[in-house]
């Protein structure tokens, strides 16, 4: 019944998010602001994990393949294709879900606690749309940016890994790389990766704007954010999947 | 002025406001008293509307608030300033940034325009020159000051201050007393104070509502309320040791 509840305020706040700004130039401004914080600060992170994902990737590919029956470009090809269509979009979200996603809450959990958000509200300023709405956005901009970086870097960072282990040449991984390319699994990871980037952004921020209490609360409310933000991307992963891949 | 009628407020089925009556006049500093959680801040929160009344209606000069939508609240709130108990400066904005935000939000003023104004802002709450400092590097008192400037930088009709002394020594909370009193008096402002603070009362009292219980319990002014006789009133004002002392040496002159 709460979850229920839960679902139906955070239906009634994005009503009320998604409005006409106060002034567009107070909403542009806070959007390159947003795609800062929350989008090119996440590069470092992403770069990262993706290197490192598809390097263990492409090695652990490598090291299951037994059967002579298999080419060698195989490697590249299951690189490639778990990267686009699985790790870059739904890992990386998840990833994002944990540092983006806290960032929010607590954020706007503290502007709530102490009475900025009434503040706001006084001054007669639609605070969810001001608050929430730049947040969307710079995630609608800035994810599909992060997920493509993430998909370049983790099929370099397969390469290097061969490389150095010498257990393929260039040629043979980048041929895998280039075998039965499916340009609508990236039209799938991109339209998966907004969805999630919208799931992040809203549900952080509807844990943070609801926040009651002191700064305790504001913490649980930054982990509440985190794991239900999981969830939903699980969820929709799932979904989506099904909608767009096997129907 | 603010006219209040029959409001009343509930929380999870638990009613805190009965049934209040209450004018908030024009040009005074309107006090709203009495003991903690005994609901002066959920009437003040009710009037403002970032609370709604179960029941009730709020009038600001004749303009029902309760029956507006959000976009005719809007238009009422620009006419509101509000200085909150912990100042609630936006803290990712600098002294100036603060004090400009309404008037870039909701003016068309020009920028050397919302500037000047700013400046005049800061400098009525003497803190002129410190336009870039950020919250975090400002004083307890310094940041009620900025809350006072980002309060009067719409030239608002209606001043609500959430308990503008609390953690503040006793010089400091006169100070800004006092900045309360002459900037109501000098726009002829309504001005609605909460606080228990015996000293505000005595100092800014104008018009003063005690709330006990949820309910109206008395009316009057800084000069009455030393000689109400009424027992809530009496363990209220004379609660400390201060005070109890001061009706003692009145006494024994009389």
């Amino acid at each position: 019944m709460k979850i229920l509840q839960q679902i139906g305020r955070y239906v009634l706040m994005l009503g009320v998010v998604f409005a006409r700004p106060n002034r567009w130039r107070f909403f542009w401004k806070h959007t390159l602001l947003e795609i800062e914080q929350i989008g090119i600060n996440s590069l470092p992170i992403v770069a990262l994990m993706s290197t490192f994902m598809g390097a263990v990737i492409a090695l652990q590919t490598a090291s299951s393949m037994e059967s002579p029956l298999l080419p060698d470009y195989t490697v590249g090809f299951i690189t490639q294709s778990s990267t686009i269509l699985e790790f870059s979009p739904t890992i990386i979200s998840l990833i994002l879900a944990g540092k983006v996603g806290s960032n929010i809450a607590s954020e706007i959990g503290t502007m709530r606690v102490t009475e900025q958000i009434d503040a706001l509200e006084i001054m007669g300023v639609n605070s969810l749309n001001f608050l929430v709405l730049p947040k969307i956005t710079a995630a609608f901009v800035f994810f599909p940016v992060l997920v493509i970086f993430s998909m370049a870097l983790s099929i370099l960072g397969g390469w290097l890994a061969l490389l150095v282990s010498d257990l393929t040449t260039t040629e043979i991984y980048i041929l895998g790389v280039r075998s039965f390319f499916n340009p609508f699994h990236i039209t799938y990871a991109l339209s998966k990766t907004l969805v999630f980037g919208f799931l992040i952004v809203s549900i952080s921020s509807f844990f943070g704007y609801y926040v009651k209490g002191g700064s305790i609360d504001v913490g649980k409310a930054s982990t509440q954010a985190v794991v239900s933000s999981s969830v939903a991307i699980l969820i929709a992963n799932f979904i989506l999947t099904q909608l767009m891949l096997l129907s | 002025m603010i006219e209040v009628q029959q409001l009343s407020k509930s929380f999870n089925g638990q009613k805190v406001l009965f049934d209040i009556d209450h004018v908030f006049e024009e040009g005074k500093v309107n006090l709203i008293i009495g003991q903690s959680g005994q609901g002066k801040s959920v009437l003040a929160k009710c009037i403002v509307g970032l609370y709604e009344a179960d029941v009730g209606q709020i009038l600001f000069d004749q303009r029902n608030f309760t029956q507006m939508d959000r976009s005719e609240r809007s238009t009422i709130r620009q006419e509101i300033g509000m200085l909150f108990q912990g100042a609630a400066l936006f803290d990712s904005m600098t002294v100036e940034q603060n004090v400009m935000f309404p008037l870039q939000m909701f003016t068309n003023m020009t920028k050397a325009e919302i500037q000047v104004r700013t400046d005049f802002c800061l400098e009525r709450v003497n803190l002129a020159g410190r336009n870039k400092l950020v919250p975090s590097e400002c004083s307890g008192g310094m940041q009620k000051r900025v809350g006072i400037a980002r309060a009067i930088a719409m030239n608002p009709r209606y001043l609500f201050c959430d308990e503008p002394n609390s953690g503040l020594d006793p010089k400091t909370s006169i100070v800004i007393d006092k900045l309360i009193r002459d900037i109501t008096h000098e726009y002829n402002m309504t001005t609605v104070v909460i606080t228990h603070d015996m000293n505000s009362v005595m100092e800014i009292g104008d018009h003063i509502l005690f709330i006990h219980q949820g309910k109206k319990w008395w009316e009057g002014n800084r000069h009455s309320i030393i000689n109400a006789s009424n027992p809530e009133i009496e363990s209220f004002v004379y609660a400390s040791s201060f005070m109890k002392e001061i009706r003692s040496q009145l006494q024994k002159k009389a």
